[in-house]
């Protein structure tokens, strides 16, 4: 039993409130203050829309103009559009370059995250990797091409490409775009290996610790698998951005159709010049040499079509990343 | 000595990461050489105009093909200038748009629209530029060629320059769309981690939902806002291939004397310029005159990083717990 | 009101009859004296807010059932009551905070000085309402923008620095800070010690001119000096504004309160005076938690 105090009076029950809908709240805001919700509305779904366009469009015209054998045939020299072939090796020219990029990067990427994450000593040591990496993620990819052009263009790395009678070396092969490419994707990758070992609490490592195991062994053992969704999503970041890339390409990858230099098997492949999705529509352009849109347009088709995939991708893993709990 | 396995691991590791970092260093210095004979024949000049910027690339690369005196004189600037005007007017109207589309996606809009737009936003961030390209040459510029310019407007320039479509407005717009999803990942994440007491305390004491979003969040993120800007800034600088296709391969600077006509004009900034040359890079003094085009983009990405880091410091005053006063 | 029985104190022998099942009287912590209560000035006594038949529940969970109790200036209000039993929620439907939890549903009326406050816009409400929270939450400013902040989003333009000294430098004076701050007021907020930082929240809250003060648990991160300073003020500000505190402590119930509510699972168990509650309470219930046989 409650005592109560004298009450004044009150309106009668009124039992229906649920949350309050904005438009209750927003009675109380200045003309200025909705004035701003509309635009950020409109700006919202702006967006949106400019997304949906682009990828609409990019579909209708795509599959307007492609066709399944483009998938498979090479270019080829021809008159008319239809004559011209597929783009089957830029297509295997991209997942070279991606390949090699994301298997120098990644493991790499991953030594140096767990260096700033886990040990980073001394100090300003620690800073100026920091930096630099943060430089390297803030530098053009023209500029990085041009370096790459430097470092394989001269004499002692002349074996990773053509070297040609007069001994002037050559410079663009599959390594040296990939290698460039490398460098490309490891700012992601490295950004993402060293944020998601700070994010596991120090009780996980100090209960490694306690049990005697070292630092090293616990990061291989416990840290590393524990971020491997981060780390996946890191590379995949990586190879989206790779894989999207055109001037290093363009600089450093010749633009032939895929020809090997020497005889190993695989080395003349990563030796030799080619192209990839992203040259080939560049090529394919009105600005470029070729001019044929149809193709391009079917090029780019492909090209959105493994961008997306790979987002999705991230997306999901992403997502598991994220259902990690500590505490 | 003998080495326990951490203290291997430290020292492989942190060789590696040496390793890294005298490379990355390297690049810098080897740029800086190879362009500095080009910096050293102009000196401040390089900077300045005087002369059609194409002719003299032209020479530029005879020369180093030919037999004589190489050539290196250039007036970069309406490489330069067309870089400043595209690069700012991008970032400007991205950030307005990013910050409204932020403060949307993190706060204001309803969750299946949210649901949508967030993928959405991560999605255009990776669309490859030769894509957004693409777009622009075979549907934004046609229609700004044949729609947008009017007869008289193109007669008025003529003996200057051409307009065909392919031009400032195109770069700067399709600039912006490229840049904006970058911002606004950025500005929602700095959003999303404005602590919840601090909105709670402020909707406790009477101030609406909007006004404590703009007062409380958007103050706090400010560091956020500022990387940002900084990193889509880094990005448009060094965006070539995009602008390459679709500003037109002139070396002209549009002139804002003229009015609104200065969006339609073409132009071509620092790093398209490097794309457009790249056959040249077998003639000396073309190389030099590359690497100096690119060594001022690495050190105006720096430098951009640098006030960035400049800007932020004097937030976080109001911003950290200190000691007991 | 249902009410599970409490477990059966545990007799040492069985066979003696001079054993009684009633909490034992100690020389423990005995709350049921009131400690030293700070000096009181009489204050005229006029009703604010009314509570009828109040219930809140979360997604279908009741955390506030059927509450009833008027709220007055001139007084302290203290809602006690082990974790969980509804107090904050009550405390927080007072100033329809509880309406920011999406899956809140709630029953029964609140009315301030007559008016039903779900009639009022939740922002005009809040400022006549203010709450205080038990982490203290200065803005990332200074301690003037701090106090000004809410006097600066009240008026339509905005008001000069010089024109909102006045009213600054009352707000901090009425809430005991003036003293310690007055030399820097550009001084970051969140570099004043826990104490301080608490009043300033409360300095924030006094400088919208409240009608009520709600404060959650204020005193429950700081340190015992820093409490007794607050609760001195909050014993002074309760001339000016009704003020409703939320609290775990007893002791500081016992020390600052003129009324007491004692909740239990969402219900209003006992309302009255703290004299009443702490020394004769009528439910058992309420005598046992104030005893401490459970908290």
């Amino acid at each position: 039993m409650s005592t109560l105090g004298t009450i004044a009076p009150g309106p009668p029950v009124n039992g229906r409130r649920g949350s309050s809908s904005m438009a209750m709240r927003s009675a109380s805001w200045r003309v200025t203050d909705r004035i701003g919700l509309g635009i950020a509305w409109l700006l919202g779904l702006i967006f949106c829309a400019i997304c949906a366009a682009i990828v609409l469009f990019l579909l209708i015209e795509g599959l307007r103009f492609i066709r399944p054998s483009m998938l498979v045939t090479n270019p080829r020299a021809g008159f008319t559009q239809s004559q011209t072939g597929g783009f089957l090796g830029p297509m295997i020219g991209t997942v070279i370059v991606a390949l090699i990029a994301i298997g120098m990067a990644g493991p790499l990427g991953v030594a140096i995250g767990v260096w700033l994450a886990e040990f980073g000593r001394p100090r300003a040591m620690a800073r100026i990797a920091e930096s630099t990496i943060e430089m390297l993620a803030g530098a053009p990819t023209v500029v990085l091409a041009l370096f790459g052009v430097l470092l394989f263009e001269s004499e002692p790395l002349g074996f990773l490409s053509v070297t040609n009678s007069n001994g002037v070396v050559f410079g663009k092969s599959f390594f040296a775009a990939g290698t460039i490419l490398a460098l490309v994707a490891l700012p992601l990758v490295v950004t993402t290996v060293r944020e998601g070992l700070q994010a596991i609490p120090d009780h996980v490592r100090e209960a490694s610790y306690a049990l005697g195991k070292t630092r090293i062994a616990t990061t291989r053992r416990i840290l590393l698998p524990a971020i491997r969704p981060s780390v996946i999503t890191g590379t995949m970041l990586g190879v989206g951005r790779v894989v999207g890339d055109t001037a290093i390409i363009l600089l450093l990858l010749g633009d032939t159709p895929l020809q090997g230099v020497g005889s190993a098997p695989l080395l003349s492949t990563l030796r030799g010049t080619g192209s990839t999705l992203t040259s080939y529509i560049y090529n394919n352009a009105p600005t470029g040499e070729l001019n044929q849109p149809n193709k391009a347009y079917a090029a780019a088709f492909v090209l959105l079509a493994i961008v997306l995939t790979l987002n999705v991708l991230v997306d999901v893993s992403g997502r598991r990343a994220r259902e990690r709990r500590w505490s | 000595m003998d080495l326990s396995d951490d203290q291997r691991a430290e020292l492989w590791l942190g060789a590696l990461v040496c390793g890294v970092v005298v490379l990355l260093l390297a690049m810098l210095g080897f740029i800086l050489r190879e362009a500095w004979p080009s910096f050293a024949h102009n000196g401040l000049s390089w900077f300045g105009s005087g002369g059609s910027a194409d002719r003299q690339l032209q020479s530029i690369f005879d020369s180093g093909t030919a037999n004589g005196p190489q050539q290196y004189e250039i007036h970069a600037w309406p490489m330069i200038w067309s870089t400043v005007l595209t690069t700012t007017g991008a970032v400007a109207i991205s950030f307005v748009c990013s910050l409204f589309v932020a403060a949307f996606l993190v706060k204001f809009a309803p969750d299946p629209i949210k649901r949508v737009l967030e993928p959405v936003v991560r999605l255009l961030a990776s669309v490859p530029s030769v894509i957004y390209g693409l777009v622009g040459v075979l549907v934004i510029v046609p229609f700004i060629g044949q729609h947008l310019i009017t007869e008289s407007e193109r007669a008025s320039v003529t003996p200057v320059i051409q307009l065909s479509g392919y031009s400032l407005l195109a770069a700067v717009l399709i600039l912006t769309v490229m840049t904006a999803p970058v911002m606004i990942a950025i500005f929602a994440e700095g959003l999303r981690s404005v602590p919840r007491g601090w909105l709670e305390g402020s909707l406790a004491l009477g101030v609406n939902e909007w006004r404590t979003f703009w007062k409380i969040a958007v103050r706090t993120a400010r560091p956020a806002l500022i990387a940002g800007t900084v990193l889509a800034c880094a990005r448009a600088l060094g965006e070539s291939v995009m602008l390459f296709m679709v500003s037109g391969s002139v070396g002209f600077a549009p002139n804002p004397a003229d009015g609104l006509i200065v969006l339609f004009e073409p132009s071509r900034g620092l790093a398209p310029t490097i794309l457009q040359n790249t056959d040249g890079l077998s003639s000396p003094p073309m190389a030099h005159t590359l690497y100096a085009i690119a060594a001022l983009l690495l050190f105006s990405a720096l430098t951009l990083s640098l006030v960035g880091w400049a800007v932020k410091r004097p937030m976080k005053r109001y911003q950290h717990a200190g000691g007991v006063a | 009101m249902e009410l599970s029985h409490p477990p059966a104190i545990r007799r040492l022998h069985a066979n003696q009859p001079s054993a009684v099942a009633r909490p034992p009287v100690t020389k423990g912590p005995r709350v049921t004296t009131i400690p030293q209560r700070h000096n009181r000035v009489q204050t005229l006594v006029i009703e604010r807010m009314a509570v009828q038949q109040w219930s809140v529940s979360y997604g279908g969970n009741p955390a506030v059932r059927d509450v009833s109790l008027p709220i007055r200036q001139g007084e302290v209000l203290a809602l006690i009551g082990p974790s969980g039993c509804g107090k904050t929620t009550l405390l927080r439907s007072l100033n329809r905070l509880t309406e920011l939890t999406p899956n809140a549903t709630s029953a029964g009326w609140i009315s301030l000085d007559g008016v039903d406050i779900s009639t009022l816009e939740p922002t005009a409400l809040r400022r006549r309402v203010t709450m205080v929270f038990q982490q203290p939450n200065p803005f990332p400013m200074s301690i003037f923008d701090n106090v000004a902040y809410v006097l600066r989003e009240q008026a339509s333009r905005r008001p000069r620095r010089a024109a909102l000294k006045a009213a600054v430098n009352d707000a901090l004076a009425r809430a005991g800070l003036l003293d310690e701050v007055a030399g820097n007021l550009d001084h970051p907020a969140l570099r004043l010690s826990g104490g301080q930082q608490q009043r300033l929240c409360i300095a924030r809250a006094l400088a919208a001119n409240p009608e009520v003060l709600l404060l959650d648990e204020p005193c429950s991160a700081l340190d015992p000096q820093s409490t007794r300073v607050i609760e001195e003020l909050i014993v002074r500000l309760r001339e000016e504004v009704a003020v409703v505190i939320v609290t775990h402590n007893l002791q500081q119930a016992s020390r600052i309160a003129d009324h007491v509510a004692f909740m239990y699972l969402g219900e209003l168990v006992e309302y009255g005076t703290a004299r009443t509650v702490f020394e004769r309470a009528r439910q058992e219930r309420t005598r046992e938690y104030v005893s401490g046989v459970f908290g």
